[in-house]
């Protein structure tokens, strides 16, 4: 395993504009709204940072908060190359922009984007310029926040909290590929960069959901995005515009998980990787999060997700010519483990 | 205009098989909505029912469990009622029974994901039990009992709350 003060050593100087996320246009689009543009990669390859800690969790079980946050401001340091905190945050968001922080509490209490995490990341985004009201936490609906752990706020002084049950989705559907969906206005008219906050787990279907299908969770009929194993649905909707350019940052919570069972909670399935995997290649680090799952798949004893009869089929579309959505391609991601 | 007499009499000893039939089914579906499984609180000693049961129809599954939704769909789910619990103030549990079209559809759930180190238990027509959930079966529903933490006594405590809903199933 490479240390972070090797990687500072030996990793490419600075970021280069856009790797795999390029597409004619979409840099101009970027840079009219404000964001920035920047995609770390090195040599080509997608930077993907797989923070550790192995003891987040204290021998009582419960999860240490000043550890998930010196966790989060390590893997922010090792992807930005920046040692303070601020400074890192100030290198991902925009001053200015409403951000959203696009967590999953789908799977209810349990197995869900970790409070602590959320906090921590709405704590460094303040510290970096961004006003409270301008930080917007939504999921689907009250039930999926609330399994968070989180409280519905409106307040546009504070940190603000809701779902698209308050929020609406869009009269108009919007199309790409095999998909047409109605965006949440939470995407499309609230926030001008979506962080993805996903949280690392099996799926009965897809295989594994991860960064990329997150995502179902802003739309209005996410049901209707499952057949084929979520093959390409997935891909075609982080290929719709509003999601592609907006959602450019993933820190996915690979705090707990489920190896078997998922998307639900299944406490005989749980496992505590007690990592997060941090980067803007939403395909590499899905690739990547897939590798662990098989990993401990492996470990228990647990057939791949291939013999299993779903592997992400999904993550390969999304790297494919047609999307050009990442890198999904082992020796087109740089994979720091800190 | 004569009133056929005969040809009403006709008709309606041909319909009144199928308005007995539709009755019936719709009597049928009355008593599988409002049968509520989800013991009382303190029904089942140190068990606090801690939150409104939530119902979804088969159609309206996904936006409990997403995409899990679809292997009980294949396997035939009616509806899926679902309710958390707290033991002892400490214990949080959900409770999710799912109400299949038949045996056969709570069979196939229950016989999938099985892991080596499940234990079996006595529990309606077959159950296991791992430290922190329960699984079971009874005719057409599935149970599925989960705790959030792991403390001691969690087993015992989580199979006295599943035989208080094989009771009232």
């Amino acid at each position: 395993m490479k240390s972070r003060r090797d990687f500072l050593k030996t990793a490419a100087t600075g970021a280069v504009l856009l790797g795999s996320q390029a597409k004619p246009g979409l840099a101009a689009m970027v840079d009219r709204s404000g964001l920035h543009p920047q995609q770390h990669t090195d040599a080509g390859r997608s930077r993907v940072v797989v923070a550790h800690d192995g003891v987040m969790h204290g021998p009582d079980g419960l999860l240490s908060e000043k550890r998930v946050i010196d966790l989060l401001d390590s893997a922010i340091a090792a992807y930005t190359e920046r040692d303070h905190p601020v400074d890192a945050w100030k290198r991902i968001v925009p001053v200015g922009k409403t951000i959203g922080l696009k967590v999953n509490g789908l799977g209810g209490k349990g197995i869900s984007t970790h409070l602590a995490l959320v906090l921590a990341i709405a704590e460094r985004l303040q510290q970096a310029g961004v006003k409270p009201g301008n930080i917007l936490v939504w999921d689907r609906n009250a039930r999926d926040l609330e399994a968070c752990g989180l409280t519905i706020s409106t307040d546009s002084n504070r940190i603000r909290c809701f779902g698209s049950d308050v929020g609406g989705y869009e009269d108009e559907p919007v199309a790409f590929g095999s998909v047409s969906v109605k965006l949440a206005k939470i995407l499309t008219r609230e926030c001008d960069m979506v962080i993805g906050l996903p949280i690392l787990k099996d799926h009965s279907g897809a295989g594994v959901t991860f960064a990329m299908k997150n995502m179902y969770g802003v739309v209005q009929r996410p049901y209707d995005l499952h057949g084929g194993g979520c093959n390409p649905s997935v891909a075609d909707l982080n290929c719709i515009p509003a999601v592609r350019q907006k959602v450019r940052f993933t820190i996915g919570d690979a705090i707990t998980s489920v190896y078997e069972g998922g998307p639900g909670f299944h406490a005989e399935h749980l496992w505590q990787p007690n990592s997060l995997i941090v980067g803007e290649d939403r395909v590499a680090i899905d690739y990547s999060a897939w590798q662990m799952i098989e990993r401990k798949r492996a470990e228990v004893g647990i057939m791949p997700l291939e013999a299993a009869g779903r592997p992400p089929r999904y993550i390969a579309t999304a790297a494919d010519a047609a999307h050009g959505l990442g890198f999904n391609d082992p020796m087109r991601i740089h994979l720091m483990e800190i | 205009m004569k009133f056929d007499f005969d040809g009403w009499m006709l008709a309606k000893r041909a319909l009144f098989p199928i308005l007995v039939g539709m009755v019936l089914v719709t009597t049928a579906g009355c008593k599988k909505a409002s049968l509520d499984p989800f013991p009382a609180s303190n029904a089942i000693s140190g068990w606090q029912k801690t939150s409104e049961t939530r119902v979804f129809a088969a159609k309206d599954l996904w936006q409990y469990i997403d995409g899990d939704a679809e292997q009980y769909i294949s396997a035939g789910v009616v509806s899926t009622s679902t309710s958390d619990f707290k033991y002892q103030g400490q214990l949080e549990a959900t409770v999710d029974v799912y109400t299949m079209g038949d045996a056969v559809g709570a069979r196939k759930i229950f016989e999938t994901g099985q892991t080596g180190d499940a234990t079996a238990v006595v529990l309606g027509d077959a159950g296991i039990a791992y430290a922190q959930s329960v699984l079971f079966r009874k005719g057409p529903f599935l149970v599925r009992i989960v705790a959030y933490q792991s403390t001691p006594g969690a087993d015992q405590a989580l199979l006295a709350l599943a035989h208080g809903v094989e009771a009232k199933l």
